[in-house]
């Protein structure tokens, strides 16, 4: 199996966020080619749609349509957005990206940015990344000097400003449109949608936003060729993709291993379950997505559709792993706490019903359950989900109602007893 | 338009409404979508998600306020899923609401507790401990209670949008947001009791009415705002009387005219009422006898005015009279004022108190500027305003401007003062009253200072004026918007009105418009001036437009000419007058003085001999003329007016039978409106005037000093100025301060803080002791000093003044 040959692809080297060490695996050379043979911009949104490239920021969308959806040629300031907010507990891949291949990102950028038609960019950064801002500011400053940035780059007439831009700390300015809201300098509330980013996105203009992996892709698949991309994955769920793997294994981490390679191997990867435990459970993709149990995970391949076909989502690839002996009444308490004090508190039932799960889980572990609160913890989270105006809904719900549908009898056995049954069964 | 169907009804809207805009535009064949954060009037939040509805083949439920419909569309409001979203997001509201509607001054009133009733469980699922939220302190005016705040955000979006002051947001995230000031202070915007009205919970209520009555006490009777010149229109609410407290009204709310003020409502209007059962209010009618007041029944009190009356005309004939009368007085009492003094004889009549320049007078139109432009306001795209405190004069229009100017138009001003509107204004023109009349000039010479016919035929002072002047660039720029916009809008405010050069405002301000297309429009600060225009209470016309050869006095010159007696009619001279000084000496020195008011004042009090008390416009009938030549009615919102106070009509009427004038037999309003309204219809017509003389341009040397005397807006007539709330909320720079900018404080060797005395620019004017307080917004070569304001008594609210350090 083929590790790190996409945005980890200099992490071998000494050094591996220098521009010298990036122009050494082949940096910069594609935008070099694309600016001098004077490539057009449809053919290289044809190679994405090609290479099967899909958003790496949660939703999986394909990357090759979301850049088709700008309208090119409308003669109006466009903006392209890299989102490294990475707030999703779990998820801490966009941050080595940052530190070991910031050119790359910058290099996904600027080719993005021809092939979109849009002059200035702006790369968002969560308000903790501090040294990831500064050293992605040397980079910036750097392609500058290279002239890969600013006017007229490499001579070509091609234009194109990148900033580095940083949060507060807030974990909704991921979702774009809280995002684009942050950046206007505005409180960090979504929008609703439609309309999309695409046609009404930062300062009400024409924006399209991408993760950082999504981007720091780009000049790699076009450096391989799409189908070589695509190839390294299945059908629609091309390319290697960064799994942050954590919780009870020997050696949690980030691992750049192809789309498709099952589960139980990047298990082993990580160095197995620790304390030779058995494996409970598993949160595939980031703690909003739904809670898999352990043996389901063993016989699941990691990509966009084998997940979905299995009950979750590869969402951030954000890989959570829970031994025997974890409450999963405790691993829903924290889960949902997180989310009650992150809503932004715009919509009532995300607003409400946040603090609602969070104190009624927190009563059940607390052992005040009463009977009838399951019921209504799932009531609550169906009152949720699908009424909110962003995906934050879905982030409290779906952890909410996977880990009764999978661990109920945990939860029952909280209510009924008045304790925990992990606690109970090691005593 | 687009078909589609709500609830199998089949529905046309057009294309690009949401589905709540198209629900509602449908009315009564379309059940009503429950809705908390959507306002017609306001940004779609589409927050609060109780509007969430079905769409066939939709994969969830959708916000009806912020969907659009397509063709086709099949919607439905009440099946099963919709009903499941609203009642889920009703038990989300209600979980953390407090479960206090007994003594929530909104119960009763309530949109949450009136959904609740349709989509509330019974019983409560939730038993975890509910969240508590501090009160703000946001002012006089609206009282909170934030834990009952439901994060609608409709204030929040009405501060920023409609009132164009960013006073409320959210602060802290999730379920710890609270509504806030930031900083905690009280609300500065004009129009921030909106918010009470939006509210659709009881966090933000009026409180000056907290708990004084329960909604389904009062009764609502309609009346018509009476403090600015749109005449918004309004709710009066009413206490029926009891044992223990008379009738009373309790509080006045918005009601809506899409025309004229939407839904919205200035603090002034809404709040004014609390001025009403001030001690000052004249409850039964009074005459001095000796040197002493007492009260009395209405009889004696008529008796006496009649005899002194007559007296003083049978020794000094009615020339020796003279009457002035509010612009705020309704049609009817203007009409009957000047009938009755007319029927006497009197010749000296006027309205026109904050005029200084009555020049041109003759040649004016019948009707005070107007036109039917309030909604067209807003599709306006270049405004150039003269001599305005707008968004203190006139709270709405400039609501209406604000949201032009977000629409991208254009606004110029040329003022005294760099007043803060609250908008973005492109062009400022910020020069002394009398660089007021120089820089329209200098904009008229950019449009045609080349072209020898027109200005020929000018009157001669006005073409010399616009020959000697050097535009600068901001005045260019101003020609050149003007110029090329479709159909620009000229305003002239109050400061306009009260210049001493105001007939030269006005021509040219009317030259321009014919110049370049543009309507001129005047903005009075009273709530019927074009209504007492109409009703010919001036000196030089008659009722049925004819002008008079020899004019009475005009407002100025009968205070300047100290007659034998007046009559004054729902006004406080010493306050009201553009001439405070000349009116107490001129009211002081006069035999007899005869006052219509609802409010007296110490001063009256020395100059008077009867006061006869009569009605507020909140408890009055009769009508007002507003900006648009609107002609609105209104009856009377109480049985009674306080205590013995009479409607103005029928105090003017009795005095008049009194003396024995024929012809005032009217048994009702109506039937004196009626007769007023046949006068008015007789298709009045000006006759040909000859052109008259302009006065001769001022000399004006480096050392005038010119005043700005607005009028601020809480100190504008004399209910709002005995409206405590109100009061509270007069902010610094309308105190009686001088303020004056740092280049003039320099030329006349003074700091922050010193004292300097003030006079008006003759010799034997009595000076006034004020405070220096250097401010970057005057204009250089004036100082700013406001009128209506106790104690301060210096004529001219736009003329050169003295100071000495
Ligand atoms: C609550 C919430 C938080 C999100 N946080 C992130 C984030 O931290 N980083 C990110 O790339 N995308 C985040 N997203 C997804 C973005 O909205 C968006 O879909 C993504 O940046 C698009 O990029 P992609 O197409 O390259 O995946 C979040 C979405 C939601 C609803
Ligand atoms: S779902 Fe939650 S996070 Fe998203 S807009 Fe609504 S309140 Fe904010
Ligand atoms: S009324 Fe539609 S979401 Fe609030």
């Amino acid at each position: 199996m083929q590790h790190n040959i996409v945005c980890f692809r200099t992490r071998h080297l000494d050094q591996p966020w220098s521009l010298e060490n990036y122009r050494s695996v082949g940096g910069y050379k594609q935008l070099e080619r694309i600016l001098n043979d004077k490539i057009p911009p449809e053919h290289i949104l044809e190679r994405i749609k090609q290479s099967a490239l899909r958003g790496r920021g949660g939703a999986g969308f394909p990357t090759g349509l979301k850049w088709s959806f700008l309208s090119r040629g409308k003669p109006i300031q466009k903006y392209l957005i890299c989102n490294s907010d990475e707030g999703e507990p779990g998820t801490c891949k966009d941050h080595d990206i940052l530190m070991l291949n910031p050119h790359q990102l910058i290099e996904g950028m600027i080719i993005a940015a021809y092939v979109l038609g849009t002059t200035v960019g702006y790369h968002y950064l969560r308000g903790e990344f501090w040294h990831a801002f500064q050293r992605c500011e040397q980079a910036i400053k750097e392609a500058y000097q290279e002239g890969y940035l600013g006017k007229n780059i490499l001579g070509s007439g091609v234009d194109f400003d990148l900033y580095n831009t940083l949060g507060a700390g807030a974990y909704i300015c991921g979702e774009e449109t809280a995002l684009i809201e942050s950046i206007e300098g505005k409180r960090g509330w979504p929008r609703f949608k439609p309309p999309f980013p695409a046609n009404y996105g930062l300062y009400g203009l024409p924006t399209t936003i991408n993760n950082t992996e999504t981007l720091a892709s780009v000049p790699v698949i076009l450096q391989h060729g799409a189908k070589w991309f695509a190839h390294l994955g299945g059908k629609e769920n091309g390319g290697s993709k960064i799994f942050s793997i954590s919780g009870h294994v020997n050696q949690p981490g980030n691992y750049e291993i192809p789309l498709g390679t099952p589960f139980s191997e990047l298990l082993n990867i990580a160095g197995g379950v620790w304390k030779n435990a058995r494996i409970k459970a598993v949160i595939p993709g980031g703690s909003s997505m739904p809670v898999l149990p352990g043996e389901v995970m063993k016989r699941t391949r990691l990509d966009y559709d084998s997940l979905s076909k299995a009950g979750s989502m590869l969402g951030t690839g954000a890989i959570i792993v829970m031994d025997e002996h974890t409450c999963m009444v405790n691993a829903l308490a924290c889960i949902t706490e997180f989310y009650y004090e992150e809503s932004c508190g715009q919509c009532t039932p995300c607003r409400e019903g946040s603090g609602w799960v969070t104190r009624l889980i927190k009563r059940i572990e607390a052992g005040q359950g009463k009977p009838g609160d399951l019921d209504c913890l799932e009531q609550i989270a169906k009152g949720i989900e699908g009424r909110t105006i962003c995906a934050f809904g879905e982030a409290i719900a779906w952890p909410v109602r996977s880990f009764l549908k999978h661990f109920r009898a945990e939860f029952e056995y909280h209510i009924e007893h008045g304790c925990c049954q992990v606690a109970a069964r090691v005593r | 338009m687009i078909k589609f169907e709500i609830d199998g009804k089949k529905i046309q809207a057009k294309s690009g409404s949401t589905i709540i805009e198209a629900a509602d535009a449908a009315g009564v064949d379309v059940s009503h979508i429950p809705r908390f954060c959507y306002h017609s009037k306001l940004s779609i939040a589409a927050s609060c998600r109780m509007c969430l509805v079905e769409v066939e083949n939709g994969r969830k439920p959708l916000p009806a306020c912020a969907t659009t419909v397509t063709a086709g569309m099949k919607i439905y409001t009440k099946s099963h899923q919709a009903m499941q979203a609203q009642k889920e997001v009703m038990s989300f509201l209600l979980i953390n609401h407090p479960l206090d509607c007994p003594i929530c001054d909104q119960g009763g009133e309530c949109e949450l507790q009136d959904l609740s009733m349709g989509y509330g469980r019974t019983s409560t699922s939730f038993i975890e401990g509910k969240r508590s939220i501090k009160d703000k302190d946001i002012g006089p005016l609206i009282a909170t209670e934030m834990t009952r705040c439901i994060h609608c955000t409709r204030c929040v979006r009405f501060c920023s949008e409609i009132a164009g002051l960013r006073e409320l947001g959210i602060l802290g995230r999730g379920e710890h947001s609270e509504i806030s000031t930031y900083v905690e202070h009280s609300m500065q915007s004009e129009l921030a009791g909106n918010i009470i009205d939006l509210c659709p919970v009881g966090a933000l209520t009026s409180k000056p009415f907290r708990f004084k009555a329960r909604a389904w006490e009062l009764r609502a009777r309609a009346g018509i705002a009476g403090h600015d010149c749109l005449g918004s229109n309004i709710n009066i609410h009413i206490k029926r009387e009891s044992d223990s407290q008379p009738e009373r009204i309790m509080r006045v709310v918005s009601r809506t005219n899409e025309k004229l003020n939407e839904t919205w409502l200035s603090d002034r209007d809404r709040f004014s009422y609390t001025g009403l059962y001030h001690a000052d209010r004249l409850a039964r009618p009074m005459i001095k006898q000796i040197g002493k007041w007492q009260e009395t029944d209405w009889e004696t009190a008529l008796t006496v005015a009649t005899q002194k009356l007559q007296n003083v005309i049978a020794q000094n004939g009615a020339q020796a009279v003279g009457g002035l009368i509010s612009p705020n007085s309704t049609v009817e009492e203007c009409y009957l004022f000047q009938a009755w003094l007319r029927s006497l004889g009197v010749p000296h009549i006027d309205h026109r108190i904050r005029q200084s320049d009555f020049d041109h007078q003759i040649q004016s139109p019948l009707v005070w500027s107007t036109c039917k432009c309030v909604q067209s306001l807003e599709e306006t795209t270049s405004f150039l305003l003269i001599g305005s405190f707008i968004r203190e004069e006139q709270p709405l229009i400039t609501s209406r401007i604000r949201k032009a100017t977000q629409g991208g138009a254009r606004v110029h001003v040329i003022n005294p003062v760099d007043f803060d509107f609250h908008l973005t204004l492109t062009n400022r023109c910020i020069v002394s009253p009398w660089g007021m009349v120089c820089s329209l000039a200098a904009i008229a010479q950019v449009l045609f200072g080349n072209d020898k016919k027109k200005l020929n035929i000018m009157p001669k002072p006005i073409a010399e004026l616009i020959r000697q002047q050097k535009p600068n660039t901001v005045e260019h720029d101003i020609a050149r918007d003007l110029q090329q916009d479709k159909a620009p809008l000229i305003l002239l405010g109050a400061l306009a009105q009260a210049h001493p050069y105001f007939s030269y405002l006005r021509v040219l301000s009317e030259t321009i418009a014919i110049e370049i297309g543009a309507k001129t429009l005047h903005l009075t600060d009273s709530a019927n001036e074009a209504g007492a225009w109409l009703a010919t209470a001036l000196p030089h016309r008659r009722i049925d437009g004819v002008s008079i050869k020899e004019p009475g006095y005009n407002a100025k010159a009968m205070l300047a000419k100290t007659l034998k007696s007046y009559c004054l009619f729902g006004l406080e001279p010493t306050y009201d007058s553009a001439y405070p000084e000349l009116a107490r000496t001129a009211l002081q020195q006069a035999e007899c003085v005869i006052v219509c008011s609802a409010f007296k004042n110490k001063a009256m009090l020395e100059y008077a001999d009867v006061l006869l008390p009569i009605a507020t416009h909140l408890e009055n009938e009769g009508s007002f003329v507003n900006i648009e030549g609107t002609r609105q009615s209104f009856q009377r919102s109480v049985n009674k007016p306080f205590a013995e106070a009479r409607c103005g009509w029928k105090v003017l009427r009795v005095l008049a039978n009194f003396m024995g004038r024929p012809g005032f037999d009217y048994q009702t309003v109506l039937e004196l409106s009626s007769e007023l309204s046949r006068n008015l219809e007789n298709d009045l017509q000006s006759e040909h005037i000859p052109p008259v003389d302009f006065k001769p341009l001022p000399t004006v040397s480096d050392n005038t000093v010119w005043r700005c005397g607005y009028w601020p807006i809480y100190r504008n007539d004399s209910l709002v100025r005995r409206a405590e709330p109100l009061q509270v909320l007069t902010v610094e720079q309308d105190l009686a301060k001088l303020r004056l900018g740092a280049a003039l404080a320099t030329h006349l060797k003074v700091n922050n803080g010193d004292r300097v005395s003030v006079s008006s620019d003759h010799p034997d004017a009595k000076p006034v002791t004020l405070q220096v307080l250097i401010d970057q917004r005057i204009a250089d070569a004036t100082v700013c000093l406001p009128s209506g304001l106790p104690d301060i008594a210096i004529n001219g609210p736009l003329s050169v003044v003295r100071i000495t350090t």
